[in-house]
Order: structure tokens, then sequence, then C-alpha cells
């Protein structure tokens, strides 16, 4: 845990309220976001036993699995769902921009968001992609044409959240204690109910009170997928056990309607929550990527493309691992830059400083080794207080000037020499004596990816070409079932 | 494809008994039998195993001289640039009629170490180098190469590559030369990456892990660690190479550090400072023992010790005498090792002689001294996490000395450590990892106890 956080924590307890580590809103929102509340049947890895979901906090719809034991209930079910999702994702890909420069192409103006309430329902949405996405509409057990398809989004869903900064999928209460703090532990804020009674505690309770109560499954159900072992016993078993005798599903709709509407209300209360916070300048950039893979899959499933394949190959496994890591460096330099707080923690750890300029050597001239003519290379003098752990020759970035880069020259006391690199066409791009100005290590990325070889390339190290991927119908099976 | 199994670490034992013969005659066997079967071409392969300062440079020196002496053009890929660096001033010192090409990214500066043989040329574009007879460069340097091919390749710090990496570049070469130190840290990521756990090609996974796992390739091992003393070897192979032993280049005796006068104590010198010295000194370990407590991680205590003890010993001055002569130990011989970023610069800032280094076990990687002072990951902690069980952390910090290291650590680490057994998850045809990085740290801890000064 971070300083800044760590501060934070200890102040919510002190002030009993969440304290804010994050001034902007460091996700995108979407105008109609589709929430989705899923569980599953408890000692089932993927059993689903019913969902709450919907893009209207007015409308919930409420779908659910009778007997959860029963797989074609269970299709049924993902059929019901791929009526309400499918809908909802497609439709998003109408209007569309043309992104100009090198690689030109068209992009949706907007993209599908779906919020969970947390990291296990991620989770079980990929576990529900995964049992879906293989499935056949013909053969021996037929399902709806719907169903795969939905396989496929779910899976698509599930592996943009894998990228840091994603806002395709998103756990709720992450994206809570991403902008705040609270007095309890990070496994506690995994619970949607307590974490929101810390951030607004009801009127005249103390938050620490207002978790307690929330803590109780009665008066607050879990949000999924798992639910509370005391309702599997009082009320879902019985009410299973009438759908068996009688066939109708009344009770077991009315048992899972109380335990997911109190979580429905609070995710859009949530949603509001962050609603009320200002975007940060560069979640625009992070949601064009999402919508930039929207658009990829829109076409790639229009041309018949096949489910992903369970593993991935050498090759593609390396470039998303690639793409992964410098998702995570963009994410943590952007957010960084975007909002003095969470630069504020990479001051106090000393790999960002901020100060006033107190002298700045403008027009100084330097011979780079190997150079031929003089280059305009200016040094500016920063007075900091902060910890600075940047040692001579450090690259950094000013916070001011996104993309400028420039060097540790010196460190002397509360004294840092910088030198300004690049960007400086025109005079332009040097601060003035009495600039704050704010420096850090934190690199904002956006490197070419190396050329990994293809599938049918892949190298002898690696094990050479593998088949090719043919999905079958064993790809369904686990390996361990 | 086919996939044959790693092997079975509990069925790896040393090709021949141990050895009774001269260290040198056992060490240049080895070399002879690893050139042999590289440039025999019966393999596309060839994986080194090496201890702590076996010789693995030299090793790259000389396969590199003989096959460019047959008229070979060869690539050399190393992980960092003061690797590159390093192995580049080494080759054109043993053979400066070699033209050797050392490739760096745009606006690297080359040192001067390595510009100032005639046979280098030093370039970012790999079209100015392709002729030269052996090129050298970074493996993300070599990442973005494309266009050219070798026969050979010798990739240094093998263990130390991540497997991506070495998909990138896998197409420059056809047969390789893996070496590396098994013992060290393993590559690491800041994203999740359980998604391909138990893959054969785990992007994960070492260089020579996804290679060996592959394609049945011949290991070698280099018996001999020229670096460690004889007080120091027997602990580091038993408790970092349990299967795969190795001994001192240097018996009992022949390495002795002779500590100078008491000098003008450092005001307020816990008298303890100098008792671990001594101790250390004599024996080759000293664990200087602050008493049990849980503190924040730049624990201010343990801080000033390591310093403290860094400043000591530069003080008083020793006097170091091994198999090459005699020398001081000034403060370039000394080094003072930790887990964290954080607790480097805290020592940092506590005041550290000029000179000495202070640096993170991953920084230290590779790196030689006289004498270390190790902070100990564990220490003041109330957990063990699996960051700070790694054996490969501690098998750093307690093997980067010729002379002695100290440890510094507060009591109760055994507790701690009954209290954390690892639990790390088993996942589905991953292979096992020896050695355990929870019993590595209780062995060393083990034979500390018996060098122990309370602080």
């Amino acid at each position: 845990m971070s300083v800044v956080t760590s501060y934070a924590r200890a102040l919510a307890v002190r002030e009993g309220r969440a304290q804010p580590i994050a001034t902007v809103r460091h996700l995108h929102l979407a105008a109609d976001p589709m929430v989705l509340i899923p569980l599953r049947l408890a000692g089932e890895a993927a059993a689903p036993l019913g969902a709450m979901v919907g893009n209207d906090p007015a409308r919930p719809r409420l779908l659910v699995v009778p007997q959860p034991r029963n797989r074609d209930l269970r299709f049924a079910f993902m059929a019901e769902l791929a009526r309400i999702v499918l809908p909802y994702i497609e439709s998003r890909a109408t209007a569309t921009e043309t992104v100009t420069g090198k690689n030109e192409r068209e992009r949706y103006l907007d993209a599908p968001q779906v919020i969970v309430p947390g990291r296990g329902a991620v989770e079980f949405v990929r576990l529900l992609g995964r049992s879906t996405r293989f499935r056949r509409t013909d053969g021996p057990y037929p399902v709806d044409p719907a169903v795969p398809v939905l396989g496929q989004w779910l899976t698509f869903l599930y592996e943009r959240a894998e990228f840091a900064g994603s806002s395709a999928l998103v756990p709720m209460t992450e994206a809570l204690t991403l902008h705040w703090a609270t007095g309890q532990s990070p496994m506690e804020d995994a619970n949607l109910a307590t974490l929101l009674a810390w951030i607004c505690p009801p009127p005249g309770l103390d938050a620490r009170e207002a978790a307690a109560a929330a803590e109780d499954p009665a008066h607050r159900p879990p949000a999924g997928p798992d639910t509370d072992p005391g309702f599997d016993a009082q009320v879902l078993r019985p009410a299973i056990e009438a759908y068996d005798a009688s066939g109708s599903p009344e009770q077991v709709r009315e048992a899972l309607r109380t335990q997911l509407e109190p979580t429905w209300r609070l995710m859009w209360q949530a949603v509001d929550l962050l609603r009320g916070l200002p975007e940060a300048a560069s979640v625009v950039d992070r949601w064009a990527l999402d919508r930039d893979r929207y658009t990829r899959e829109i076409a790639r499933l229009a041309e018949g493309g096949p489910p992903r394949g369970r593993r991935d190959q050498a090759g593609s496994a390396a470039a998303r691992l690639w793409d992964m890591e410098s998702a995570r460096q963009s994410y943590d330099a952007q957010r960084a830059y975007d909002d003095p707080l969470v630069m504020a923690e990479h001051r106090a750890t000393g790999k960002a400083f901020a100060g006033e300029v107190v002298h700045v050597e403008a027009d100084r001239m330097i011979l780079l080794p190997g150079g031929r003519k003089p280059v305009l290379r200016p040094l500016v003098t920063v007075r900091s207080a902060d910890p600075v752990r940047l040692a001579p020759g450090k690259k950094v970035f000013s916070a001011h000037r996104r993309r400028q880069s420039g060097e540790i020259v010196e460190v002397d006391g509360d004294l840092v020499v910088v030198q300004l690199n690049d960007q400086l066409a025109k005079g332009a791009g040097v601060p003035a004596a009495g600039d704050a100005v704010c420096f850090t290590e934190l690199d904002l990325g956006g490197r070419i990816r190396p050329g990994f070889p293809a599938a049918e390339e892949t190298p002898w190290t690696h094990g050479g070409p593998p088949a090719a991927y043919e999905p079958t119908d064993e790809d369904a099976e686990e390996a361990w079932s | 494809m086919t996939v044959t199994r790693f092997p079975d670490p509990l069925g790896l034992v040393p090709a021949a008994p141990w050895p009774e013969e001269d260290p040198g005659v056992a060490a240049d066997r080895a070399t002879a039998a690893i050139l042999a079967d590289f440039t025999g071409g019966r393999h596309r392969g060839v994986i080194v195993d090496s201890p702590p300062g076996a010789g693995k440079s030299t090793l790259v020196v000389a396969t590199t001289l003989e096959l460019a002496g047959a008229g070979e053009r060869l690539m050399i890929v190393a992980q960092t640039n003061e690797q590159v660096d390093d192995l580049a001033d080494k080759i054109a010192t043993r053979n400066p009629a070699l033209t050797i090409g050392r490739l760096h990214k745009d606006g690297f500066l080359v040192p001067e170490r390595v510009t100032r043989h005639p046979g280098v040329r030093a370039s970012k574009k790999v079209d100015d180098v392709a002729s030269c007879a052996v090129v050298l460069a970074t493996a993300d340097k070599w990442a973005y190469v494309s266009g050219h091919t070798w026969q050979w390749a010798i990739i240094d710090e093998a263990y130390q590559m991540r497997s991506d990496k070495l998909l990138a570049i896998a197409a420059l070469f056809e047969r390789a030369l893996f070496v590396g130190d098994p013992g060290q840290l393993d590559p690491f990521s800041v994203v999740e990456t359980e998604r391909w756990a138990g893959l054969a090609w785990d992007p994960m996974q070492s260089a020579v892990a996804v290679t060996a796992r592959l394609n049945d390739l011949p290991v070698h091992r280099l018996p001999v660690s020229w670096r460690l003393p004889a007080s120091a070897a027997p602990l580091v192979s038993e408790a970092f190479y349990p299967f795969t032993p190795f001994r001192s280049g240097t018996g009992p005796g022949e390495r002795v550090l002779e500590l100078a006068g008491p000098g003008s104590p450092v005001t307020g010198t816990p008298a303890a400072w100098d008792r671990a010295l001594e101790e250390a000194a004599a024996t080759g370990w000293a664990l200087h023992e602050l008493p049990s407590r849980h503190t924040i991680r730049t624990d201010a205590d343990a801080v000033r010790a390591c310093a403290g003890l860094a400043a000591r010993l530069v003080e008083r001055g020793a006097v170091a005498h091994d198999e090459h002569g005699s020398h001081g130990v000034d403060a370039a011989r000394v080094a003072i090792g930790a887990a964290h970023n954080d607790q480097v610069a805290a020592i940092r800032a506590a005041g550290v002689p000029d000179g000495v280094t202070v640096d993170t076990a991953n920084r230290l990687q590779g790196r030689e001294y006289d004498v270390t002072i190790v902070l100990h990951p564990l220490s003041g902690r109330r957990d063990a996490t699996a960051f700070h069980l790694e054996s490969g952390r501690l098998c750093v910090l307690t093997s980067r000395h010729r002379h002695a290291c100290v440890v510094v650590a507060r009591a109760g680490i055994p507790e701690l450590l009954d209290a954390h057994p690892s639990t790390g998850r088993v996942r589905l045809n991953e292979p096992v990892k020896f050695p355990d990085g929870w019993e590595a740290n209780q062995a060393v801890l083990a034979h500390l106890a018996a060098h122990r000064v309370p602080g």
C-alpha cells in the first residue's frame, strides 16, 4: 500500500468517512452503462443462478434459473441474457469516425460498457464466456444461436478487462477504491455495501457504524457472484424444491429479487458518485482504445470469426503480455500526469518532484558526443521540498509539457538541475524563473511493439509451428472434467 | 510438436562425483566439454548453468574467440547495457584485431571503456555493424532487429531473460549457447500473468526454461565458483543449488581478510559493529542481530546499522589476501544490498562512505565485491510474502562477496518463517521450482546462527 493511500486510510478512520485519493475520474463512464449483477449456485464453478441486468436504473431485468443443476435451463438463461446484452452491445456500432495517421481506419464513436459489482463477477464473466462460446447451435446438445455469440462478447469484455485502463468491463468496487480510501482493509473494500457505507454513510451515521451495519447479509445481501450461505439454506433451497414440485419459478424469482435489488440500487448509487467527478484528461484516449478494439471485434465477428482459443500460442501470448505491460505503464503514468493527488504519491516515493524554477539557462548550447554542431540544451534549476531520489543521468519528463523529456544533471540539497532535451523549437517549452514545474520518471510509453513471430513461424526455441487451431467440440471440455 | 519434460530436479546429480582434483582442472574440463558440444553442431542449443562467480563471462569470451577464430560470425545477447559493455570490453581486450559491433538504441552513450578499442564499431543501426565478426546488443535492442541472421548466438544471463524476449529474437540465429545462473532472480512482470501459467511457452518463464522444456538440450555446469570463498561456497551451494553442487576455487585459509587497527571510532559507534566486522573477517560470515521487533520497511535501526557497518569497515581499513596477492579493501570493494528501492534510498541517506555501492538485489546481480553488507529481506517483517521469500533474492545478496558477508537482521526471522510456510498456488503443468525459498531461507539462517553478534 502506498504512502498517500496509507495516510488517507488512517485519516478515514479518524474522520469516520472515506477520503478522496483522486481529484478526477480515471475511468470512462458511458451515458448509459449496462449494469450486470450475476449470481451463481454455491459449489459450482459456472452454474448461473440468476442475474439482474439493464442500462436503465428504473427498469432492472431479473433473470433466474429456477433449477441451476438443469443444463437446459442454464442455457435458456444464457439465451435470455443474450437477448438483453447483445442488442446493447451491438447497438453501439452505428456512427464511425476516421482515424487518420499511419494506420488509417474507421472507428465506432461508441462502445459497450458493462459494470459488474467486483472482481468475482469479472471472473464469473470469464467463466460464462468460456462455457458458452464453444457451444454449437446444431448437433447433439444445440443451444440458441444467440448463446455462442454472447459467449464471444463476454470473452471480449473479460479480455479487455485484463488491460489496465480499459473501461469496457468495470468492477465497481475497484472503480471506487481507485478514487476513495476507506478505513477498512483492502479485503473488506471488496464488499460493495461496506465500501459505499464508508464513502457516503447515511445521514447521522458514522462510516464505521454504517459499514458494520452493511455487513449484515440479511440487510445487505452479498453482491455476488456467491450468495449468502444462510440464504442458500433457508430460502433458496426450499424455493428450488418448490420449483421441482410445482414447475413454477415464482418462488425462486422472488427469493433472488430480494438478493439482487439492494445491490442494483447500490450499483447505480455508485455510478452517480463516479459521475460526480470530472473526467481525467487521458480517459478519452484510453476509451478510444476500447472503441478501437470493439470496432475490430465487430468486424471479426461479422466475418464469422471463430471463438477465441482456450490457450494463447507462443507468439500471441508474448504480444499480449507486451501490450498488457505497455497499457499498465501508460495507465500509471497518465493517472499521475492527470491528477496531482496521484502525482503526490510518486513525489512521496521520490519518483517525481515538484517545485519552483529558480534559475534558467535558456540558450545553453552543447556539443553532443559524436555531433558536429552544438545543439540547444537548456538547463532549468528547480527548488523542491520533495525527497528527490532520481540519480544524475536519469531520464525525466515534464508533467506540465507532456512528452517533453530531459535528464537530471545534478541534485544538491533542495536544488535539482534538469537539462531539457526536446520540444524546444523556437524557444518554446522552456519554463521561466518562478514557474511551478513537476518532473517525473514516469514514462507515458507508446513504443512500437517488437515483431513477434506468427504462429506458423514459431521458432525452434518455442517448440516450432503448432498445428493450426480448429475449434472443436472438445474445447468445451475442461482438463479436469 | 513434441514436448519433452523439464528434467526432474530430484534426478539431477553432478556429472562426476564430488571432484577431488584441482579446481582449475575441473573448470577447464567443463569449459572444453561445453565448447565441444556447442561448436560440434549436434545440438541447436546448449545450456550452461553457472553458480555465482564461476567464470560465466570467461566462458562467453572464450567461446566467442574460438568461433571468431574459426571465421564464424556470431551475435551476443545480454540483458543490460552494462553487461553488453563489459563483454565488448573483455572480448576486444583479448583480441584487439577482431571487428566488434556494439549495437545500441538511439541516444545511448557507449562508454569509453568500449569505444577505446579500435576494433569496436558502435551504432544504432544493424546495417552498420552486421559485417562485424561479433555483434553485441541487449535483448531489448535485438528485438527490433530484422533482415540479418547469424549462425551462432550466445545468450548471456539467460535465466534473467524472459521467454517472450527470446521469442522476439529467435529468428535471428540458428544455434544458441544459453549461459546463466539458475539461482538468481526470476524474471517478473508488473501485470497479472496467471493466464499463461502451465503453458510450455508461458512468456513469464526464463528463456532457458522454455527452450529446455520444448527441446532436448544438453545441460552443462560450471563446477567451480572462483568468487565465493571456501567459507561461503558450501552454504550457497547447499541452500540455493541443492541438486547441482559446486565448490570454491580456493581452499580454507587461502582468503584472509585482515582488519586494520581500531581507528578512531565514528562517534557513537556501537561496539557491536566492530564485533560483527571482526566475526565476519575471521569466519566469512556475521549476523548482526537487532532486537526482535516489527518495523516499517525502512527500519531506522537496521538502516543505521547497514550504513554504520560500511562506514566503520572503510574507516578501520582492511587488507584482503587472496590467490592474486594482497590489496586494501577500499570503499569501491564494499557493497550494501537490500530488497527494496526505498531501503536503498534510506541507507544512502544514512551516510554511506563515498564509493560504497548501495543497491537492490536486482541490480547487484552479476556484480562482485570483497565485503558485502546485506539487509535481510525478512528483517522486521510481520509476514513472509513470496517476494521476500524468493530464493533468488537471498541468493544474489549472499553470493556477491569474495571475502566476507555481514547480514543485518531483526531477531525472530526463524519464527516468522515457521509462521508463514510457503503456500504458493500449485498450477497444472507448471514445473516445480527448486530450491524452495522458505527452505533456502532456513538453511541460510541456520548457518548464520553460529555467527550471531547481538546488536
